[in-house]
């Protein structure tokens, strides 16, 4: 344990209870932000697509959440004669534990003092924070893996054994991606990696900046990958699985699986606000350091982004899954790797602080890294409007020989 | 009991209780595990054994101040080795109870015993001869100074013992490519191919319906 002041006296009783108090905050934290979390995305899709979106239960519909889990507490917990009894009944638990602890690591923002004890708003500091998350990350594959294969019957298999290649596959991406944030702060620790990225004109100092854009573009094309998520969702691909690894899960058992999903959304936005956006880093407010507020605000457009993302893209065909995740995305991270340990190498300046923040080469390096991503994206947009209109005019080709024949 | 506790500003008593209390519950999971993973019969649930008594011993390993052995062993060994296990064992169907009975090797079994016995035997030997298994944690002082363990084993890995380091790692890509070239079969491409061959490929590959005339 680092830098936390708790610890400072050793460990009592009062120290105990204030770290079990901290654990079942930040296990309340997680739960509701699930519940508001189900809301928030079905409204944003909603929203997107153009519809009203669940507008009954409760205030503008903000309770559906709630009756949506109440009513599954009370249906039938069944379990399929073929199914492997005690693994089927501990693979929502050992899917949704992982996730839970993942969130124990990052860091909140600012301190608070209970009964003469001042204590970090983050549960844990250990030194090696990031191999915490990767570790937790590697873990959440024994819950899909084993509700597939525990339920005894051939779709949830098949969805489980395509979870298990999928996860593993960009556990890699992100280790890389996550290495370029180790690189430029030179810590493995979430409080001291939000630390590196404070100062004025907070953005500035972000690692997004610091590590030119592009391993974050490929962080956040693994993480959701590794979420399972759309997408990246075949693992649940209703039209060929007939719903994936949890299809033979009723009751509260798959309300875990679905509590999981979206407690990983959360988390791992949570992280990568930690890692890439300052954690709680922003500008005061009369004064006040407001770590928490910045946080919830960053934590909210990450989300707000995957939603988006989810209500935009059709899901990936299995090889073109496995390709962009071997083919590009590792050649790509490795690349990126190099390049970022090159400039920490040759960097003069000694990283944070050092100069005007325009005169650091991270800035250059940040400049051509977003304007490779831009430039990307506008080739793409032109590519899609060029064969949209290739589209048209054939049909309109058509229409026209028909009219004449 | 409560107060003297709260009393304890120190926490001399509680922090040697809860050093002892995280040996225990590691040494405990690392034996169940491993006579679970014997014991029982279905290779999949051996495998889960496997990785709690690989999470026993990263907890050894935390205790021993050694975080980063304690955080690869989980991210390795139980994140991909032992998930590659379960992918093997599910995908070749061999997740069913099997016969132990039939001894595959002759003499397997008492040889097992001797070699147990022998190992045992010579583990206890060592540990009373030397320290360097039930002695001070370690000999030359790991955590004394400033860094952190993660710190401290980069510089050690990429100065002292660069040489072994990267040799290990070249031996591993070896291995993989080894694999790779022997395992995967040359597939001629189309153009590689006679046009009979080609023929050949394809009316293979046609669907033909089964026929369902003989059924009524």
């Amino acid at each position: 344990m680092g830098s936390d002041p708790l610890f400072a006296n050793g460990l009592n009783l009062a120290v105990w209870l204030i770290l079990l108090g901290k654990v079942l905050v930040i296990f309340l934290i997680v739960l509701l932000s699930v519940l508001f979390m189900v809301m928030y995305e079905r409204k944003a899709v909603a929203y997107l697509g153009v519809r009203y979106g669940p507008n009954r239960a409760g205030p503008k519909g903000w309770l559906q959440s709630l009756a949506d889990g109440t009513k599954l507490l009370f249906k039938e917990a069944f379990t399929p004669r073929n199914a492997d009894k005690a693994v089927y009944k501990a693979a929502p638990y050992l899917m949704l534990v992982p996730i839970m602890v993942a969130f124990s690591i990052v860091p909140i923002g600012g301190r608070i003092t209970i009964a003469h004890h001042t204590t970090e708003l983050q549960l844990a500091d250990p030194q090696w924070g990031i191999l915490f998350l990767l570790m937790t990350s590697g873990l959440a594959v024994y819950g899909v893996i084993l509700a597939g294969w525990a339920s005894g019957s051939k779709y949830p298999l098949l969805g489980s054994v395509r979870a298990s290649a999928q996860m593993v596959s960009y556990e890699a991406v992100l280790g890389l991606t996550t290495a370029t944030v180790v690189l430029v702060t030179g810590s493995l620790s979430t409080s001291t990696i939000v630390a590196a990225q404070s100062g004025h004109w907070s953005f500035v100092h972000w690692n997004l900046i610091h590590t030119a854009v592009i391993p974050f573009i490929l962080f956040s094309i693994a993480i959701t990958a590794e979420m399972t998520r759309a997408p990246f969702d075949l693992v649940e691909a209703e039209e060929e699985l007939s719903g994936g690894y949890n299809l033979e899960y009723s009751s509260i058992d798959f309300a875990w699986f679905y509590l999981a999903e979206y407690a990983a959304l959360v988390t791992n936005s949570a992280i990568i606000v930690t890692l890439w956006f300052g954690g709680p880093n922003g500008p005061t407010i009369d004064g006040h350091s407001v770590g928490p507020l910045w946080f919830t605000v960053k934590v909210l457009v990450v989300l707000y982004i995957f939603v988006w993302i989810r209500a935009t893209l059709p899901r990936f065909r299995y090889d073109q899954l496995m390709d962009l995740g071997w083919k590009r995305l590792i050649p790509a991270s490795l690349i990126m790797l190099m390049v970022v340990a090159g400039f920490q190498a040759t960097s003069t300046s000694g990283g944070n602080g050092a100069g005007h923040w325009l005169a650091q080469r991270e800035w250059g390096l940040a400049a051509v890294g977003g304007a490779f991503v831009l430039g990307a994206l506008l080739w793409r947009a032109i590519d899609v409007g060029r064969q949209a209109s290739e589209v048209e005019e054939a049909r309109e080709s058509r229409l026209s020989l028909e009219r004449e024949s | 009991m409560l107060a003297a506790l709260l009393a304890d500003s120190s926490g001399q008593a509680l922090a040697h209780a809860s050093a002892w209390a995280v040996f225990a519950v590691g040494a405990a999971m690392i034996l169940t595990g491993a006579l679970g993973v014997v014991l029982l019969r279905n290779p999949v649930h051996c495998a889960l054994m496997l990785v709690i008594t690989l999470f026993g011993i990263a907890l050894e390993f935390i205790d021993q101040s050694a975080d980063f052995l304690a955080a690869v062993q989980i991210i390795v060994y139980a994140g991909a080795v032992v998930i590659l296990f379960l992918f093997v064992i599910m995908f070749l169907g061999v997740d069913r109870k099997e016969a132990i009975s039939a001894e595959p090797t002759r003499f397997q079994r008492p040889l097992a015993v001797l070699l147990g016995v022998v190992a045992l035997v010579e583990i206890l030997a060592l540990s009373r001869i030397d320290h360097w298994s039930a002695g001070t944690p370690s000999q030359s002082g790991a955590l004394s100074g400033p860094g952190s363990n993660v710190q401290k084993l980069g510089q050690a890995i990429y100065t002292g013992y660069l040489l072994p380091f990267e040799m290990t790692a070249a031996l591993l890509v070896i291995a993989v490519v080894a694999a790779v070239v022997l395992s995967r079969r040359h597939q001629p491409s189309a153009s590689e191919m006679s046009e009979l061959d080609q023929e050949e490929l394809l009316s293979a590959r046609r669907f033909t319906p089964p026929d369902q005339g003989d059924q009524s």
